[in-house]
């Protein structure tokens, strides 16, 4: 089933054209990612999904009512001034929860995301990587039918990044989260995709649709031939793109 | 995690010597320089006199700070309530904040000594022209702060806050108030160092009682020694309420003195 899709969508920010004609669908389960050069409007994506840009053309049909998705910005945008539990309830306060309840609802997934010890801590406190697993954790508790997630490790060291994505693979194939992926790490897209959408330059088209048809888990073992081969590809559909340019 | 605190106290308390140091020396300079000089009292009076003065006075000047205390409570508690309240307001509006932002920013530029006799003419020697000066003095710092504050809310918050579905009401309170609170006491701690001072000046202009009266009154009959003892409480007072704010924020701002563990 379709849970969520983009049909010719294109977006002017003032008169520079960010998005052109995009056409994208993820369905229901699937882990899709949106891999670009920076700059190139991923991001626009997803502020068009959550409503902070307003749709301009085309179509976006989603398979739920309105509030589908729960987005992930790129810092983890952490309150500091509140302690790790409140940030984990936020968005269920937002939606009306009371704080009592929000918290019995956040605190099974606490052990999955290694912050059962941390939730009264302040997020200065914590680690790069366990701020990351918060955010994502304030992501998942909102129960939404579709994560966006905006390069979520883009932020963090190699070694952490490395542990953060297979510690995230471990979750996703436990849960099963509908995904809507933005990354420019090739790797990454690859590690944890079942598709692959390449985005050219701005304004960003869609040049390139490809399946990851690699079983999992694919982390925390020595990398495919297969997996090698789909990451070239796409390194020389982006060199390609940005040599295309300059 | 437990084990440090201790040692910081003792590194705060170490950290204030130089402080104290140098304050008593400047007092031992003054003292050693009325004795040897042989000045006269009436001319420059020294600590010691202005010390004993203070204890002999000590009824008349106890009667003459409570009224300045009120004045300054409760001049400040309306500027807070009206920093807070027009705050949130402009926030809300900005094209009010246009419009009335010159307003407050040429109240700030009204000289004191003109305005406080006019305000004393307008409302009497009651309490009300002092509650209003000090008022007047104080919450623009605040004002500032507090706007500056909500400005300075990081953009990736509200931006979640909105992909949550949030109303402008709701990332106010939990986003972009938050976000202020450093700068309102920043704010806040400019103002409360004025309070007592406007106070004082307002009374001086013209009351029935306070600290304000009790300088005017020993200037007119040349008692530098207990103009002095008013000033040396005027300061306590100023100290006084200069610590209770950074209390307050130690408190109220506890998740910035947090160590991080990177």
């Amino acid at each position: 089933m379709t849970a969520l899709s983009l049909k010719d969508v294109s977006i002017m920010l003032g008169d520079t054209p960010v998005l052109e004609s995009i056409n994208l669908h993820v369905k229901q389960g699937e882990f899709v990612s949106i891999l670009g050069p920076s700059g190139a409007g991923k991001s626009t994506i997803f502020r068009l999904l959550t409503g902070a840009v307003p749709l301009q053309t085309g179509t976006i049909s989603c398979a739920s009512h309105e509030d589908s998705f729960a987005f992930m910005p790129q810092r983890d945008a952490l309150m500091p001034w509140r302690r790790i539990i409140d940030n984990l309830t936020l968005g269920l306060e937002v939606q009306g929860v009371a704080r009592k309840d929000a918290r019995t609802q956040v605190m099974p997934l606490l052990a999955d995301f290694g912050l059962a010890d941390f939730t009264t801590h302040f997020p200065a406190q914590l680690s790069g990587g366990m701020r990351q697993r918060a955010a994502l954790l304030r992501t998942i508790v909102q129960g939404r039918s579709i994560q966006l997630l905006d390069e979520p490790f883009g932020a963090l060291d190699a070694l952490t990044r490395t542990q953060m994505q297979t510690w995230f693979e471990d979750r996703w194939r436990a849960a099963r989260w509908t995904t809507l992926l933005v990354t420019h790490d090739v790797r990454e897209a690859v590690a944890l995709s079942d598709r692959i959408y390449v985005l050219s330059q701005r304004p960003a088209r869609v040049i390139a649709e490809i399946i990851v048809p690699i079983p999992r888990p694919r982390l925390g073992r020595p990398p495919s031939t297969q997996a090698h081969d789909i990451e070239t590809q796409l390194l020389e559909i982006l060199l390609h793109q940005t040599g295309e340019r300059s | 995690m437990q084990r440090p605190v201790p040692r910081q106290t003792g590194r705060e308390l170490a950290r204030g010597v130089p402080a104290v140091l140098s304050v008593v020396s400047a007092f031992v300079i003054w003292e050693i320089y009325v004795r040897l000089s042989g000045i006269s009292p009436l001319m420059l009076p020294a600590p010691t006199r202005v010390l004993d003065q203070m204890v002999q006075n000590r009824v008349l000047l106890w009667d003459n700070t409570l009224p300045t205390l009120t004045a300054t409570f409760a001049g400040f508690a309306l500027s807070l309530t009206v920093a807070f309240g027009l705050s949130i307001m402009l926030d809300f509006m900005p094209h009010v904040r246009r419009a009335l932002f010159p307003i407050f920013v040429v109240s700030q530029t009204l000289p004191l000594v003109a305005i406080a006799p006019l305000v004393v003419l307008w409302f009497g020697f009651d309490l009300t022209p002092k509650v209003l000066l000090v008022a007047l003095v104080t919450f623009f710092p605040m004002l500032v702060a507090l706007v500056d504050g909500y400005a300075s809310t990081d953009p990736e918050i509200e931006d979640l806050m909105r992909s949550m579905g949030a109303t402008r009401g709701q990332i106010f309170r939990a986003a972009r108030f938050p976000s202020a609170m450093p700068y309102f006491f920043a704010g806040l701690r400019i103002s409360i160092t004025y309070a007592v001072v406007a106070a004082i000046f307002a009374e001086y202009v013209g009351a029935r009682a306070g600290l304000g009266i009790v300088i005017l009154n020993a200037k007119n009959s040349f008692r530098p020694d207990i103009v002095l003892a008013a000033v040396v409480i005027s300061s306590l007072l100023t100290l006084a309420l200069f610590a209770a704010t950074a209390l307050l924020q130690k408190t109220v701002l506890r998740w910035r003195d947090v160590e991080g563990d990177r």
